[in-house]
């Protein structure tokens, strides 16, 4: 608990230390490629035939996600707390890549945690992340995804915590991760918001966006959350169905409010309250617990919502590759695949943003089996 | 008079050190867990800790965590080790127990219910792993209330400021974590361990038991020395991954550790 309120404490004060700020733009603008455009996708748009929907390219970053965003902030400031050592966990490989990046910029000495599961299903990254010098552990123990390699990297965390900064790659965790992973992510909304204003002169209608931890929605969200007009859509991994163990989907049957990883939030568990299985088909997502910022906007009332299944995920994946040429991560594919569902009905004077967090070329192999491309 | 007390007054009488000893409830099943309190009692085992599985064990080692997946495939649930505690005392089994346990079974179950449930079963303490003091104060005031200890935990980095925020919630005794890390056998033990338990002693007159990586006799009686007691798991739950249906077997190993803790 000590070093969390340690953390808590040295962030409060980055935050507020101009200085601090500039080098997270610096980097953000000169290594990440920040701003992202935000993109009419024109064809999309058409062959829906309703909503005028906006893509926020998240994808075109530098490391192909938004997990960049926030492993360049909080690796300043591990460096600003004097840690050498960074440690992180990583579900489909993009988070670890972004951090073992960041890591090799600055120097520093780096080990991921990964599922086997996700090893396997997101190999690529995993080659990634060695070629950046990280070290990449597999994780054994459980389901062997997402939320083992957080509880191994937690442990890795307790046992070497004098010199190592944990970068969790979500808004999960405990305080104050959840707050400042959003925070370093919130500029994804800022933008958006800016240039929504230029492009239409006014505010969008509806925000989509997918949700495994949470960290790109709200960081879309984020920016939007006091315009009472904009519709906010979170869409979670429906996996095979909702049923118990088949998918990722918290605020679906199953979830409840528990307590996990330090997190008081939804998640998926059973009558004992033993945390139950998940399934999606994409690994970003499968995860059985939500952000708990997530769990109270909910219940504000504030964000809806939703769920894409694998099926559904898959042919926007490659809906969105044909129609628009961006082959999307398969975890932004739920976003797309809820555009696909509802631009029509929000009709043509709607304007929708959906935020394109990653791009797919990690998944190409997976899609390729799955789909017998 | 809480078991707890009664045990480390009865030890204060004698000037002797305690022993507690860790093991997963239900691994490898129920019955078993059972069969070991007793056996744990006859050698004189002064403290039992009962793991209460659950699937994402986040301060465990790998030991632990293989131990509470054994429990969870032999259908153990936290209403299944209270009732386990209760057919005990019936028995006459009279050792102190505590559970060592995450918080999301307990705030499944229902703070209160919990609390209530586990003083009538004759739960004497509960070590809640993931609730900071923050968070937990409601929780542990519950529990004392009840006539259950609540156990807390401090680790070498906890601030001095802080072990005193934390004393004042417990009962029973502080379980003081000899290293940074996980549950789990080590080869060596800790240096700053008398430094830290000299500055626990400064703000609480509650016995500190000593645990996470003692694995071997000699190093048990190293960190009793330190302390009022040595708490060991991983070593004992490794014994019982082997011969955990043979309680005599397992005994037969933790017998040498009492022995020279009680040297």
């Amino acid at each position: 608990m000590a070093p969390l309120q340690e953390l808590a404490k040295e962030y409060a004060k980055a935050r507020r230390d101009k200085k601090f700020r500039q080098q997270v733009a610096y980097y953000l603008r000169e290594y990440v490629g920040r701003p992202t455009p935000l993109y009419f996708a024109e064809r999309l748009t058409r062959e829906l035939g309703g909503a005028k929907i906006y893509l926020k390219r998240e994808d075109l970053l530098h490391t192909g996600a938004h997990k960049i965003n926030n492993a360049v902030g909080q690796i300043l400031l591990a460096k600003r707390m004097g840690k050498s050592r960074i440690i992180a966990e990583t579900g489909a490989g993009q988070h670890g890549v972004a951090t073992a990046t960041v890591a090799a910029m600055f120097g520093m000495e780096c080990v991921i945690y990964m599922g086997e599961v996700d090893m396997a299903r997101q190999a690529l990254n995993v080659y990634r992340m060695r070629l950046l010098g990280a070290e990449v552990r597999a994780v054994t123990a459980g389901q062997r995804t997402l939320k083992e390699a957080i509880s191994e990297a937690m442990r890795d965390w307790v046992t070497n915590i004098r010199h190592t900064h944990y970068i969790i790659g979500s808004v999960l965790g405990a305080h104050p991760y959840p707050v400042m992973v959003r925070d370093f992510q919130a500029v994804i909304g800022r933008e958006a918001r800016r240039q929504i204003l230029k492009h239409e002169k006014r505010l969008p209608d509806v925000l989509v966006a997918c949700v495994g931890g949470g960290s790109n929605s709200i960081g879309l969200f984020h920016a939007f959350l006091k315009d009472k007009g904009v519709r906010m859509v979170g869409v979670e991994g429906g996996g095979r169905g909702i049923k118990p163990g088949d998918h990722a989907a918290r605020f679906q049957k199953g979830g409840s409010l528990g307590v996990l990883q330090g997190t008081r939030t939804f998640v998926l568990q059973d009558e004992d309250g033993q945390i139950m299985l998940t399934h999606s088909v994409s690994a970003g997502l499968d995860y059985a617990a939500i952000g708990p910022e997530h769990s109270y906007l909910r219940d504000a009332g504030r964000i809806e919502y939703s769920y894409a299944t694998d099926p559904d995920a898959l042919a926007a994946f490659q809906y969105c590759a044909r129609v628009e040429g961006i082959i999307p991560a398969l975890e932004s594919a739920h976003a797309i695949a809820w555009v696909q569902k509802h631009a029509k009905k929000l009709g043509r004077d709607a304007i929708v943003i959906a935020n394109m967090s990653g791009r797919g070329d990690k998944d190409v192999m997976q899609a390729a089996e799955l789909m017998k491309l | 008079m809480n078991r707890i007390d009664q045990k480390f007054r009865a030890l204060r009488t004698l000037g002797k050190k305690g022993f507690v000893a860790y093991i997963a409830a239900g691994d490898p099943n129920l019955k078993q867990t059972g069969a070991l309190a007793r056996e744990f009692e006859r050698i004189g085992v002064d403290v039992l800790e009962l793991g209460v599985p659950f699937s994402d064990p986040l301060a465990d080692g790998v030991v632990n965590q293989l131990a509470a997946e054994r429990a969870l495939k032999s259908g153990t649930t936290l209403r299944g080790v209270l009732d386990l505690v209760r057919n005990l005392r019936r028995q006459g089994c009279e050792i102190p127990i505590v559970f060592y346990i995450y918080f999301n079974l307990v705030h499944r179950y229902g703070v209160k219910n919990f609390a209530k449930e586990a003083c009538r079963a004759g739960v004497d303490g509960v070590l809640t792993l993931d609730l900071p003091p923050e968070e937990g104060a409601a929780f542990q005031q519950t529990l004392t209330k009840a006539g259950v200890h609540p156990i807390v935990l401090i680790a070498p980095t906890t601030p001095t400021n802080r072990i005193r925020t934390l004393v004042k919630q417990a009962g029973g005794f502080i379980y003081y974590i000899s290293r940074e890390g996980v549950t789990g056998m080590q080869s060596k033990v800790a240096t700053t361990i008398r430094d830290r338990v000299a500055v626990i002693r400064q703000y609480s007159k509650l016995p500190v038991a000593i645990g996470f990586g003692i694995s071997n006799p000699k190093q048990a009686r190293a960190v009793a020395m330190d302390g009022d007691a040595c708490v060991v798991g991983s070593a004992i739950v490794n014994q019982i991954a082997q011969n955990g249906r043979d309680a005599k077997k397992v005994a037969r190993f933790v017998a040498p550790l009492i022995k020279e803790v009680k040297r």
